[in-house]
């Protein structure tokens, strides 16, 4: 079989904002008013190992539907489709290294035959300084389900904090609030995926 | 070049840059000093957003041209091509490649890009398109010019084209950068030198004079190589080589 070698990464730069956050491109908003499924909004900051906003990154997300079920070829259970929810996002950061999406809570998909994830969103940081992307994940903080997560028990414990999301309730909507720390105290952990 | 190279890396090491590269200033205070976590490719990780955003973004594969002004970007017209493949050499089709760029003379059209160079009315530096069944994409654009950055003293960014892809899964994402052959200034850019020797010239697009159009445009090439559908944990691959 034949096998090539993999392209390497580089870092996404500073000038990446007029084509992958052009308005057709940029992705904050993921439902639509026929999406399935309880609202959330996702909020926070990107730091960088001296607590300075990150203001010219690029965050990616991609999650399940309310059901949990993937909009992919390669998930193929009997779980409905949302025809409203690809589950794609894609977001900026602001002058205060701010991102955010507007979102609903997905589903448990599977990890294998007889187990269950909790329910998460995989999210990808890009940044100039960056020459590869992170992987992270974000969780619920207010979920059970974490307790019996097999890949939240690969993280160590005391770095598990590090990937819940609080939620809040500001007027009136359900926020969970994300922060990416690139380095240093409370460094967000990311894995080899 | 004398720098401090960092141990965590995310992937094969003898392929990806690491996150701390301290040549490249940019890197000190935003990687991680903490081992990354190694975790099992799950189905969120084998599922992606490639196929279904990849059908609903429309193709706009000229930079010469889509400016919206009905003018022709100044400099060198250029076709860059090549094929997306996963690594067991099989087609990645359908999948959205993402590219921008520096104009002629090596401005971005971006607030922050202020070096006294001039911009081209006829130049956004940016363009889509979709590769086909067998993986081919296309690009039909100028050639960038070089830049300066502040990274160091007298410091110059080689030609290069900035190429997002989002492949076939979670996994599969990529985001990288294409150099153009024979460049003296590779050897001086920290974020081309990051990349560990043996594969820095897969980052090097090849002159193709079958691509070359007499009388239009000079052709090159590139292709490149994703985690395919059958991806293993990074884990894996690293264990299975000792």
């Amino acid at each position: 079989m034949t096998t090539l070698g993999l392209t390497p990464s580089q870092t996404v730069g500073p000038f990446h904002h007029p084509c992958l956050l052009r308005d057709d491109a940029r992705r904050n908003v993921l439902v639509q008013s026929e999406t399935a499924g309880e609202r959330i909004r996702i909020e926070g900051h990107v730091y960088d190992g001296d607590g300075a906003p990150v203001t010219d990154a690029l965050v990616e997300i991609w999650q399940a539907n309310s059901y949990g079920r993937y909009h992919h070829p390669a998930d193929q259970r009997a779980v409905p489709v949302d025809p409203a929810f690809a589950g794609f996002g894609r977001s900026g950061t602001d002058e205060t290294g701010r991102y955010w999406f507007e979102t609903v809570k997905p589903g448990r998909v599977p990890y294998d035959g007889n187990r269950a994830q909790a329910p998460h969103i995989c999210v990808t940081v890009f940044a100039r300084g960056l020459l590869n992307h992170l992987v992270t994940r974000l969780y619920f903080a207010d979920e059970r389900a974490n307790a019996e997560d097999p890949v939240l028990e690969r993280v160590p414990e005391h770095r598990r904090a590090t990937l819940l999301a609080a939620r809040a309730v500001v007027g009136g909507v359900v926020v969970y609030r994300f922060d990416v720390i690139l380095q240093g105290a409370g460094e967000t952990a990311f894995f080899n995926v | 070049m004398i720098t401090t190279i960092g141990a965590i890396v995310r992937g094969e090491r003898d392929v990806f840059p690491p996150y701390l590269y301290v040549a490249y200033r940019s890197t000190i205070l935003r990687s991680p000093h903490q081992p990354l976590v190694d975790v099992p490719l799950t189905l969120s990780e084998l599922t992606g957003p490639g196929p279904a955003i990849s059908a609903i973004t429309p193709e706009d594969g000229d930079l010469t041209r889509n400016a919206g002004t009905d003018g022709e970007a100044i400099g060198q017209r250029i076709i860059v091509t090549g094929h997306v493949l996963d690594e067991q050499g099989a087609a990645v089709p359908n999948t959205l490649v993402e590219v921008w760029q520096a104009n002629a003379a090596g401005r971005y059209l971006h607030q922050n890009d202020r070096w006294p160079a001039p911009l081209d009315a006829n130049f956004l530096g940016i363009g889509r398109c979709l590769t086909a069944a067998d993986g081919a994409y296309r690009f039909l654009t100028i050639r960038p010019g070089a830049y300066p950055w502040k990274n160091h003293p007298n410091a110059w960014r080689p030609a290069h084209i900035h190429f997002s892809l989002l492949g076939p899964s979670a996994a599969s994402r990529l985001v990288t950068q294409m150099y153009f052959p024979d460049d003296p200034l590779h050897a001086r850019d920290p974020l081309f030198t990051a990349v560990p020797e043996a594969a820095r010239p897969r980052l090097i697009a090849a002159y193709d004079h079958d691509i070359t159009e007499p009388e239009w445009a000079l052709g090159y090439r590139f292709d490149v190589v994703l985690r395919g559908p059958r991806a293993t944990p990074f884990e894996a691959t690293r264990e299975s080589r000792r």
